[in-house]
């Protein structure tokens, strides 16, 4: 027996959550549709145009639109399935992108379970159904033989899989041909995202890391900066594949990205002067606050404590004699943590999800900044 | 689209000018024992040593604060070093055989060591091999226009001081009367010894190795051939009337020299003082005659070759008293310091200087049984290997002063006698200061050492060993029995290194300034607390155990055993006393300590988790495991490295089973191959939460400030981890009157895990107005400005690849820099230093202070974290010297440029400790004073310099008749 759970129905207009649990056999869930009907009946909702989604242990949000789509949500369940329902709107775009959970706001309008669900063609996901794993940027403003390439690491657990060099390269100067030293890509791992993306190849010499050259820099300082920038990497490379490259400025370029389905260098611009990637946070939580520096890539996780108590002025007051500054007068019962929110998990869920989460969990709140 | 990221602060001219006075880098000073010296030489006239080094750095020492140095500009070693007494030159000789003469600059308020010239004896071309022209020894004369150089193909040259001109002398009319087993193939062989005659500086006693010993008279060309055994060394008796040669057998012998009878063929005396069995060799031997009687005799090697042959012994030799040095490292070499006036009749020698391998030591030759004279400079850091320091800046005077006295009453048999090599002028102000560096050693000591000037000083040395059972107790009063009476051995010198018990060895140090309370903790898990006490005292220790584990399952310690303390009451001497010993499990080496002696409470961290502890209760606070369920090389201890030994094992056979099968050739080609396959290759991948030592607690710091909410501040404690995690707890202090009955609580306020999961190298905790929270009682006793408790605090948080500020009590991001992402290096080590102007006594800035992997140093202005400066300071190929480096609170820094040696530098304009000294050489500065090649008597019409200089080697007689009349 499963037990699943279904939490907030977020209403575009109004913020009103309303939390349902129940159970499900894991092997008689049935077909996408019938699990629909069986949401819009549990909520009483019958004919309303809902869009469903699920947070995968990674924390993201997914859509549930298709039969594969929701075995694979089912077969996440661990035990619980948190499954979020919302109403459609149609103004607002539709994204499932990495991180999702945090933009949900933005609604998850534009998925189309509904009208499709009579169709009997095949289900072509669109762009927005996946998580944006790379892109090329900045192609109007580099050269047509390099690239900048963009690599998402959030979200997923595939290695950036990829081994880097030292090398000579080759310049023309106004002085003539020039050896310098250069570091360049050695190796792919199969199945990681460097590979996967196709848009890097071994031998593609690296020129710049996050914008900052790597010329005169030892083989150990690049992996340095690659590493601490590993989670929002982008790298200027110079492929050693020529043909692939950028012709005409401004076109719409897609170089071999097949499988990912980057959008084009207008959305890739878009998402690269844009807080593309946020934290992964474990749970999702309306009051989860977005840090607002625009450097995007390190959101640190700050965990705060519940049980820490409130102030108690007897006990400073020892060490208030010895500053001198202390007030003598504490507030009682007053909340040091205003900000603090609980959880779902400990408020409504007796059970804790997973092992790994509950080390985090066990000491109180999360706030992601 | 980058672009944005890098906000370069404008060139703003003010700002540059105020920077310019704040920050300024030197390599100040080097402290303690150079590192594999080499060569020693002594100047009795301006009362200067110099000490060569395998390196090429020359270094002298005159009275203490006076210092210089001076590098080679190859890396050869230095086989020779001498004076030109009174000059201040210094010839030296390296072993690429190059001739080097060095003088002594005065510049304004130091004196610096400048290469003036270098030479090499030319060799002859074609088949003649250079070791003919190699030199052996140098005699630099004592009236400084003329040196002999002695080479191994027998011959002497004879150049002046700036190496111009050359004259060689060569004895082959001796080449047919000598016996056989006196020459070498074609020539008398190498030369061993020149020695100056001490009343007539014309006559030179020249001796070859094979024992042949000439008497050479510049002006007369008078010969006196003695023959000798094997020669080792020469020295001329004072009076001129006869000599003393050493030789390989073990003995020496005293020749007659009068000019009645030029050849004397019976030595007066002949002894092998530690016969009759056979000895090893007498390397070098000094006869002083005294006014009391008897001769002093000194000499170094010598010993039974069966029994004591593998000793580093020096003998003294008076009469009846006799004393064997025996020291634990290779004597270099050695000089005394004696009466130099022609007109006394005896030597008189007040000291002996020996420079052994790994230290230098002085015996006094006044007073009675010799004693040992302690060393104001060159301190031998290294007795046992050094594993941790710290320094504390501004001690105040009755620590100090206590520290002192405590030293005091630990060193016995010491003379009153002072320093007798005096040379040169201190000009140092006297420091403002008093300066402790603190140095943790393998062995379990640490040691407490002045370093408020320029000569590293020591004060007082406390060893944590006692408080152990350990295996090594007995073993010393075991070997003393075991010696003999004879020779009668004397141990002297403190350098030991071997240690007893790896376990003991020193990792982590904290001192409080103000209450004395000292905090030590090692490789073993042992967290020691001791009190500064000024009586001796017998006393139990308190013993705890913290258990860092927590009840973490699926853990088990393959590393080493904790030591086992003592049971009973132990002795101590006045000084630092252990009270109580908190005992980590598993007993991983500590890896972070924190003391707060106000609030009675120390904080320690392995690579398992952390604790605290109540040292006033002595009752443990807290503890927290800090392992990933993932990392299991954490708790195998130090031996984890097997794994990767077994890996790099199993390649190499593979290599040589490749290499058997396919032949020698194709195994060459294939490395080549292998080579050009797999380059050097780095692996791009975030870190992650499972890395190895995830959980290795990395710092600790104590705060009082704001974590529960933004109006009431309190005891924290903050500790950070190698994964990027940091854990902020809030502390419940009891009033201090309430020490005894109330008890330390700990509650977890806040955990921080940085995204970027780098290690956190430190953390800081600002005040209001962005300044680091001062010490422990430095408030409460109105030593430092109170903290600015009504502004907002915030946290500096250091990790291996980037700063960042985040506001208290709500941990938000309020600055950061990341160092790393721009700059490709990583933190290795940080601290908050208070920069003081040169141009104005009252301003000052507080500046983050970063040392990277590359050896360079970062200075950022705190709280906004911009970069102000960087120095390159250390090769970043030095790991051991980075990993050493500590910084002061003042702006100046410490870090190992060997294991014996600290390298002090400054990054402050105003804060320099460095040799302000003056030397007065009494030096001929026109060069035509000293014509080239003054000695007449060498000015025969075949002997011009380019003749001669080519016939270094084969000799025809033709050649003999010319020089020999």
């Amino acid at each position: 027996c499963l037990p699943m759970i279904r939490i907030p129905e977020a209403n575009s207009l109004s913020f009103e959550a309303e939390y349902r649990r129940f159970a499900l056999k894991k092997n008689g869930a049935g077909s996408f549709q019938e699990f629909y009907q069986l949401l819009q009946t549990i909520h009483r909702i019958p004919g309303v145009d809902v869009l469903l989604g699920y947070a995968d242990i990674h924390g993201d949000l997914l859509p549930i639109n298709n039969d594969d789509n929701f075995h694979k949500a089912l077969s996440s369940a661990n035990p619980l399935l948190r499954i979020i329902i919302q109403r459609r709107d149609e103004d607002e775009p539709v994204v499932f992108p990495t991180n999702s959970l945090q933009r949900r706001k933005k609604g998850l309008a534009g998925l189309r379970p509904s009208q499709q669900k009579n169709k009997p063609a095949l289900l072509i996901g669109l762009p927005q159904d996946f998580r944006q794993i790379s892109s090329i940027i900045d192609v109007d403003i580099l050269p047509e033989t390099h690239r900048r390439v963009r690599l998402h690491k959030h979200g997923t657990h595939k290695p950036l899989g990829f081994y880097i060099r030292d090398g000579v390269s080759v310049r023309v100067t106004p002085q003539g041909v020039e050896k310098v030293p250069g570091v360049f890509i050695s190796r792919l791992v199969r199945g990681g995202l460097a590979e996967s993306t196709g848009l890097l190849g071994v031998n593609d010499e690296i020129l710049e890391v996050n914008g900052i050259d790597v010329a005169g820099k030892s083989l150990d300082q690049v992996t340095d900066m690659m590493v601490a920038n590993s989670h929002n990497l982008i790298v200027t490379v110079k492929p050693a594949n020529q043909r692939n490259n950028v012709v005409h400025r401004g076109s719409k370029a897609s170089a071999g990205n097949g499988s990912a389905g980057s959008g084009g260098s207008a959305l890739s611009h878009e998402s690269a002067h844009s807080p593309a990637s946020q934290t992964v946070s474990q749970c999702s939580n309306s009051n989860s606050v977005a840090e607002g520096d625009s450097d995007d890539d390190d959101t640190d996780l700050i965990i705060e404590s519940d049980n820490l108590p409130s102030y108690t002025p007897h006990r400073s007051l020892a060490n208030g004699n010895i500053h001198g500054n202390t007030p003598s007068s504490g507030v009682f019962g007053h909340r040091p943590l205003p900000q603090s929110v609980s959880l779902p998990s400990s408020s409504s869920l007796p059970t804790k999800t997973s092992s790994s989460q509950e080390s985090m969990r066990e000491d109180g709140n999360f706030i992601t900044l | 689209m980058m672009k944005f990221r890098f906000r370069r602060q404008g060139h703003d001219p003010q700002r540059e000018k105020i920077k310019q006075d704040l920050f300024a880098f030197n390599k100040t000073v080097e402290h303690g024992f150079p590192n594999q010296p080499s060569a020693l030489a002594y100047d009795p006239k301006l009362q200067l040593m110099a000490i060569g080094t395998k390196s090429g750095a020359i270094k002298v020492y005159g009275a203490p604060g006076v210092e210089c140095t001076g590098l080679h500009k190859e890396t050869a070693t230095v086989t020779q070093l001498h004076f030109f007494p009174g000059q201040g030159r210094i010839l030296s000789l390296l072993d690429d055989n190059t001739l080097h003469l060095w003088e002594i600059e005065q510049k304004e308020q130091c004196s610096h060591l400048e290469e003036v010239c270098s030479f090499m004896l030319p060799g002859r071309s074609g088949i003649e091999s250079t070791s003919a022209t190699r030199v052996t020894v140098l005699l630099p004369k004592l009236s400084c226009d003329l040196l002999a150089v002695g080479t191994e193909g027998g011959g002497v040259h004879f150049l002046d001081y700036l190496f111009a001109g050359s004259n060689i002398l060569l004895l082959t009319t001796l080449f047919s009367s000598v016996p056989e087993e006196y020459k070498c193939g074609k020539s008398l062989g190498p030369v061993e010894s020149l020695q100056e005659h001490p009343q007539h500086p014309d006559k030179i006693l020249i001796g070859y190795s094979r024992g042949l010993v000439v008497l050479w008279d510049l002006q007369i060309f008078v010969v006196c051939v003695f023959l000798l055994q094997q020669l080792e060394s020469l020295v001329w008796v004072r009076s001129g009337n006869s000599f003393v040669s050493s030789h390989s057998d073990g003995g020496y012998m005293v020749w007659p020299v009068s000019s009645s009878t030029p050849c004397t063929h019976e030595p007066v005396t002949s002894t092998i003082p530690y016969g009759p069995f056979p000895c090893k060799a007498v390397n070098k031997i000094l006869w002083r005659t005294t006014e009391s009687g008897a001769p002093l005799v000194l000499f170094s090697g010598g010993m039974p070759r069966a029994s004591y042959g593998d000793r580093h012994c020096l003998t003294i030799l008076q009469d009846s008293q006799h004393i064997t040095l025996d020291f634990t490292s290779r004597v270099i070499d050695f000089f005394t310091i004696h009466c130099i006036d022609r007109d006394k009749e005896f030597d008189d020698p007040l000291a002996l200087v020996v420079l052994l391998e790994e230290e230098l030591v002085v015996i006094d030759l006044q007073t009675a049984g010799w004693p040992t004279i302690p060393s104001p400079y060159l301190a031998p850091l290294h007795s046992s290997a050094i594993t941790c320091s710290y320094h504390i800046s501004n001690v105040p005077t009755k620590l100090w002063d206590r520290v002192i006295s405590a030293g005091q009453r630990q060193c016995h048999l010491q003379t009153h006698t002072n320093w007798p090599i005096c040379g040169g002028k201190n000009l140092a102000p006297s420091p403002k200061q008093q300066e402790l560096l603190l140095t943790g050693h393998e062995d379990g000591t640490v040691r407490f050492w002045d370093a408020s000037g320029v000569s590293l000083r020591p004060l007082y040395k406390l060893s944590t060993a006692n408080i152990f059972q350990t295996d090594c107790d007995h073993n010393d009063s075991l070997t003393q029995a075991g010696e003999e009476d004879w020779p009668p051995f004397r141990k002297v010198g403190c350098f030991d290194p071997y240690s007893d018990d790896p376990r003991l060895g020193i990792q982590k140090i904290c001192l409080c300034k103000y209450s004395g309370k000292l905090l030590v903790a090692g490789t073993a898990g042992q967290v020691i607390v001791l009190y500064l006490c000024d009586e001796k005292s017998d006393h139990m220790i308190d013993v705890a155990t913290v258990d860092l584990l927590q009840d973490r399952e699926g853990f088990t310690w393959k590393g080493h055993d904790r030591l086992p303390p003592k049971s009973s009451s132990v002795p101590f001497a006045p000084g630092f006393q252990p009270v109580v010993l908190v005992q980590c499990m598993p007993p991983a080496a500590v890896t972070a300590v924190t003391l707060h002696a106000e609030w009675n409470l120390i904080a320690f961290g392995t690579s398992h988790g952390f604790g605290l502890f109540d040292y006033h209760r002595r009752s443990p606070v807290l503890a927290r495991c800090t392992l990933h369920p993932n990392d299991s090389l954490a708790m195998e201890g130090p031996l984890s490295r097997v794994k990767s030994l077994k890996k790099s094992l199993r390649q190499s056979f593979r290599r040589i089973r490749k290499s058997r099968v396919s032949g020698k050739k194709c195994a060459l080609w294939l490395a080549e191959q292998d080579a050009e396959v797999t380059p050097v290759q780095r692996r791009i991948e975030p870190r992650s939460a499972d890395d190895s030592l995830s959980g290795v607690v990395r710092c600790l710091c104590f705060a009082d400030t704001f974590l529960r909410d933004g109006t009431h501040h309190g005891p924290t404690m903050w500790a950070g981890t190698n994964s990027g995690c940091v854990y902020a707890y809030a502390l419940d202090v009891p009033s201090q009157d309430k020490f005894s009955e109330q008890s330390v609580e700990a509650l977890l306020g806040k955990e921080i895990q940085l995204m970027h999961r780098a290690p956190v190298v430190s953390i800081a905790v600002l005040d209001g107005r962005g300044n680091p929270l001062p010490e422990p009682y430095e408030v409460s006793r109105d030593l430092a400005k109170a903290p600015d408790m009504q502004g907002s605090h915030s946290v500096l948080i250091a990790s291996e690849e980037q700063f960042k500020v985040f506001m208290l009590p709500r941990v938000s991001a309020k600055t950061k820099f990341k160092l790393t992402a721009h700059e490709g290096c990583r933190v290795r080590k940080v601290a908050l230093v208070n920069f003081s102007s040169v141009a104005s006594e009252d301003y000052s800035e507080n500046g983050l202070v970063c040392l990277t992997n590359l050896g360079d140093i970062h200075v950022f202005s705190i709280p906004a974290l911009r970069p102000q400066v960087r120095y390159d300071c250390i090769r970043k190929e030095d790991i051991s010297g980075i990993a050493s480096c500590v910084f002061t609170k003042t702006g100046q820094g410490f870090y190992l440029i060997s294991p014996s040696e600290y390298e002090r530098f400054s990054l402050s304009a105003r804060v320099i400790t460095k040799p302000l000294c003056q030397l007065d050489v009494d030096r001929p500065h026109d060069p035509s004073e000293l014509s080239p090649l003054s000695s007449p008597a060498l000015d025969s019409p075949n002997s011009s310099a380019d003749i001669t200089l080519d016939t270094t080697g084969e000799l025809t007689v033709e050649d003999v008749k010319d020089f020999l009349v």
